[in-house]
């Protein structure tokens, strides 16, 4: 063992010594403490001294992780973007749901724009600056289609939270309705929810681009972490079941069926994403123009 | 039947239906008839078909891998290890806190709430009869504004109808007792026992009606009301405190609301004006229902727990300590039945009053005796405790 240790390295044994492991995660809605609670009971049952630290958004997460106050993270794709420039990191989990999302470019029907070309000159309506799935992938996509010039119109609902709040994306969708924007940009699943609850009438847009598949969250390990802890985290993470009645109002409200195991095969075109807008710099700097988590 | 691996997979062809407009419900009822891990081949021409079954097929665990959707194992998760919430025709010998509200007989998903319902067992509400005099009771129905003609002329001499006040400032506390009796018990009891909840449900409502009309009754001529008693109150309130589900039912529905019955009847029979007349025999109506519905139940338990029987006797005899230092029926109460009875201020009158009322007190007397005894009690047990109910009738 190295003679000189980081603080971060001292800090996590400390937690280590302490015998619980303790997670991170960020309350971008009130039923994450439900959420949590439930889980920590479920871990502790289970024999694995288990908390959670709650963060108002992701930088503050993500500095806090690298810094070893926590060990692991509950961390948005963009968290994982900026935690895997900071230093080394591993994903360690994710649900079901996270994996394979797409998202899409949504206009008008009858709007007269057949093409991603067409966009050129037009106004395209996005979630928060920060959201990867209205915001900074498809806007990525756009651009790799060759996309003229378009103008952004940001919906800044929840910054800081990395789009975990639905709230941009609707207001984009409204703002297409409204004729307030041309274009707007969403996950796959909110145009589909957007449909069924009216905020776009069936019929009344069409998919004008659909980017490739994508990865969500994950839980982020960082260096120092207790090993044991962790796999021990994992393990029981995996073995809830659907199934399992105690059990299953907390996945659904997490919105997963089953846990899988990490994957970071997901994450290149948001990587991609943030080098073009200079959203961080290689070391997990922010460096996103007017971005105030 | 095997399916051969060579099979293709079954097609569901939504034709143009979205899945933003109910699509997906054709596509559950055809992931539901392949087994977990097989698949379904998708075909439609909505716009956006492809997209919404990818998102719709990731939040519901199922795997995507277009035009095929492949059955996920977390589908119909929440009817695994769901548990009936007894029959539809089963009552249950005690009912479970899980089921918390749940219809009888429905599918109770796992991990629920538990539910805190003190009155939880067969033995303790149920009757068989409780369907059947349910049924009565919402057939029987009334509507005060068009059942009783509240205009129909009449003129009654100041006195009388003086009296006729005091009997409905009376009437009304001790509805209100019988309306907050049951209205107590029918939170704890589990819905389990619906046909009982109904009942009681219906009675409360039955009692809230018989305030209204006797509260119009006694405000008809807009004159003051008459005296409510500390001795009558105190006699109400052993009643309403009652924390025993089968001995306040008995005092209430078996000895209180028995008597009634004759105190109803005289109401009717003598009373001076067509308005009294006619609330008290819809009043009447209805509380001969709630003692039979009391009489069920209190055999029912009976049959289940014959220990109960000297439990009733004791809690009468509680009762009757517990009121022996108050007055009973307040005066103005009797002395207004007895000029309800006579109609006039004569000597003659008022001799013919007081010998009905005398023959009222009797007739009550008579009546929670033969009810004592139709639940089981000694001819000698029946008369003691008959002669201890409260002299406040309720």
């Amino acid at each position: 063992m190295s003679e000189h240790r980081s603080g971060a390295e001292e800090r996590s044994d400390h937690q280590a010594r302490a015998g619980s492991l303790l997670m991170g995660a960020v309350a971008y809605d009130p039923k994450v403490v439900t959420i949590w609670d439930g889980f920590r009971d479920w871990f502790t049952r289970r024999g694995l001294a288990f908390d959670y630290v709650l963060y108002s958004n992701y930088e503050r997460q993500v500095d806090a992780l690298m810094a070893g106050h926590v060990h692991l993270a509950w961390n948005s794709p963009l968290a994982w973007v900026r935690a895997a420039r900071m230093g080394p990191v591993r994903a360690l989990a994710m649900r079901d749901t996270d994996c394979d999302l797409t998202s899409v470019v949504v206009v008008r029907a009858g709007s007269g724009i057949e093409t991603v070309a067409d966009l050129a000159g037009r106004t395209v309506a996005v979630g928060a600056v920060d959201s990867p799935q209205a915001t900074l992938i498809p806007l990525s996509y756009l651009r790799s289609l060759g996309v003229g010039d378009i103008e952004v119109q940001y919906h800044d609902v929840g910054v800081g939270k990395h789009g975990d709040h639905i709230g941009g994306e609707r207001d984009a969708a409204r703002a297409l309705v409204a004729g307030a924007a041309d274009a707007a940009c969403m996950i796959d699943g909110n145009h589909l929810l957007f449909g069924v609850e009216g905020t776009l009438p069936p019929g009344s847009t069409r998919i004008l681009a659909q980017t490739p598949p994508y990865d969500h969250c994950n839980f982020t390990v960082a260096a120092g972490a207790p090993a044991e802890l962790v796999e021990r985290f994992r393990s029981v993470l995996l073995e809830m079941s659907y199934d399992d009645p105690a059990v299953r109002p907390l996945l659904d409200l997490e919105g997963l069926k089953a846990w899988r195991d990490g994957r970071t095969s997901g994450y290149a075109q948001l990587d991609q994403a943030v080098k073009e807008v200079e959203f961080y710099d290689d070391a997990g700097n922010v460096t996103a123009a007017g971005y105030r988590p | 039947m095997t399916t051969p691996a060579t099979s293709p997979p079954p097609v569901i062809d939504l034709e143009d239906l979205g899945l933003d407009q109910g699509g997906h419900l054709l596509l559950k009822r055809a992931l539901a008839a392949v087994g977990v891990g097989e698949r379904v081949e998708v075909r439609g021409t909505a716009a956006d078909l492809a997209v919404h079954v990818r998102a719709w097929a990731r939040t519901q665990g199922h795997g995507y891998d277009w035009p095929y959707v492949v059955r996920g194992a977390a589908a119909g998760a929440a009817w695994r290890g769901a548990q009936p919430a007894g029959g539809r025709d089963l009552v249950v010998d005690r009912a479970s806190p899980a089921w918390g509200l749940a219809a009888r007989g429905a599918q109770v998903e796992a991990g629920g709430p538990e539910f805190d319902f003190p009155l939880d067992r067969r033995d303790a509400v149920w009757t068989d009869a409780a369907a059947g005099i349910y049924r009565q009771a919402v057939a029987a129905q009334w509507d005060p504004a068009v059942a009783v003609d509240w205009d129909e002329p009449f003129e009654l001499p100041d006195e009388v109808e003086a009296a006729v006040v005091q009997v409905m400032t009376y009437l009304i506390e001790n509805e209100n007792a019988a309306l907050v009796v049951p209205a107590r018990f029918l939170a704890r009891i589990h819905p389990h026992f619906r046909e009982v909840v109904g009942v009681l449900a219906v009675q409360v409502a039955d009692e809230a009606r018989h305030v209204e009309v006797f509260t119009r009754r006694a405000e008809l001529r807009g004159g003051p009301l008459g005296l409510s008693t500390a001795g009558g109150q105190a006699s109400l309130l052993t009643l309403v405190t009652e924390p025993d589900f089968a001995l306040a039912h008995f005092m209430l529905s078996v000895l209180g609301e028995g008597t009634f019955l004759s105190l109803l009847s005289f109401l009717e029979r003598f009373a001076p004006d067509p308005v009294t007349r006619r609330v008290t025999h819809l009043a009447l109506a209805d509380e001969a229902r709630h003692v039979a519905f009391g009489m069920a139940h209190m055999e029912a338990v009976l049959a289940a727990d014959p220990g109960l029987r000297p439990r009733l006797a004791t809690a009468v005899r509680r009762r009757h300590d517990a009121l022996a230092h108050t007055a009973g029926l307040n005066a103005e109460v009797f002395d207004a039945l007895v000029v309800l009875a006579a109609g006039q201020f004569t000597p003659a009158a008022i001799a013919k009053g007081f010998g009905r009322v005398q023959a009222l007190e009797a007739d009550m007397d008579d009546g929670r005796r033969r009810r004592l005894v139709k639940l089981g009690f000694t001819a000698d047990d029946a008369a003691e405790l008959a002669e201890l109910h409260t002299r406040n009738f309720m």
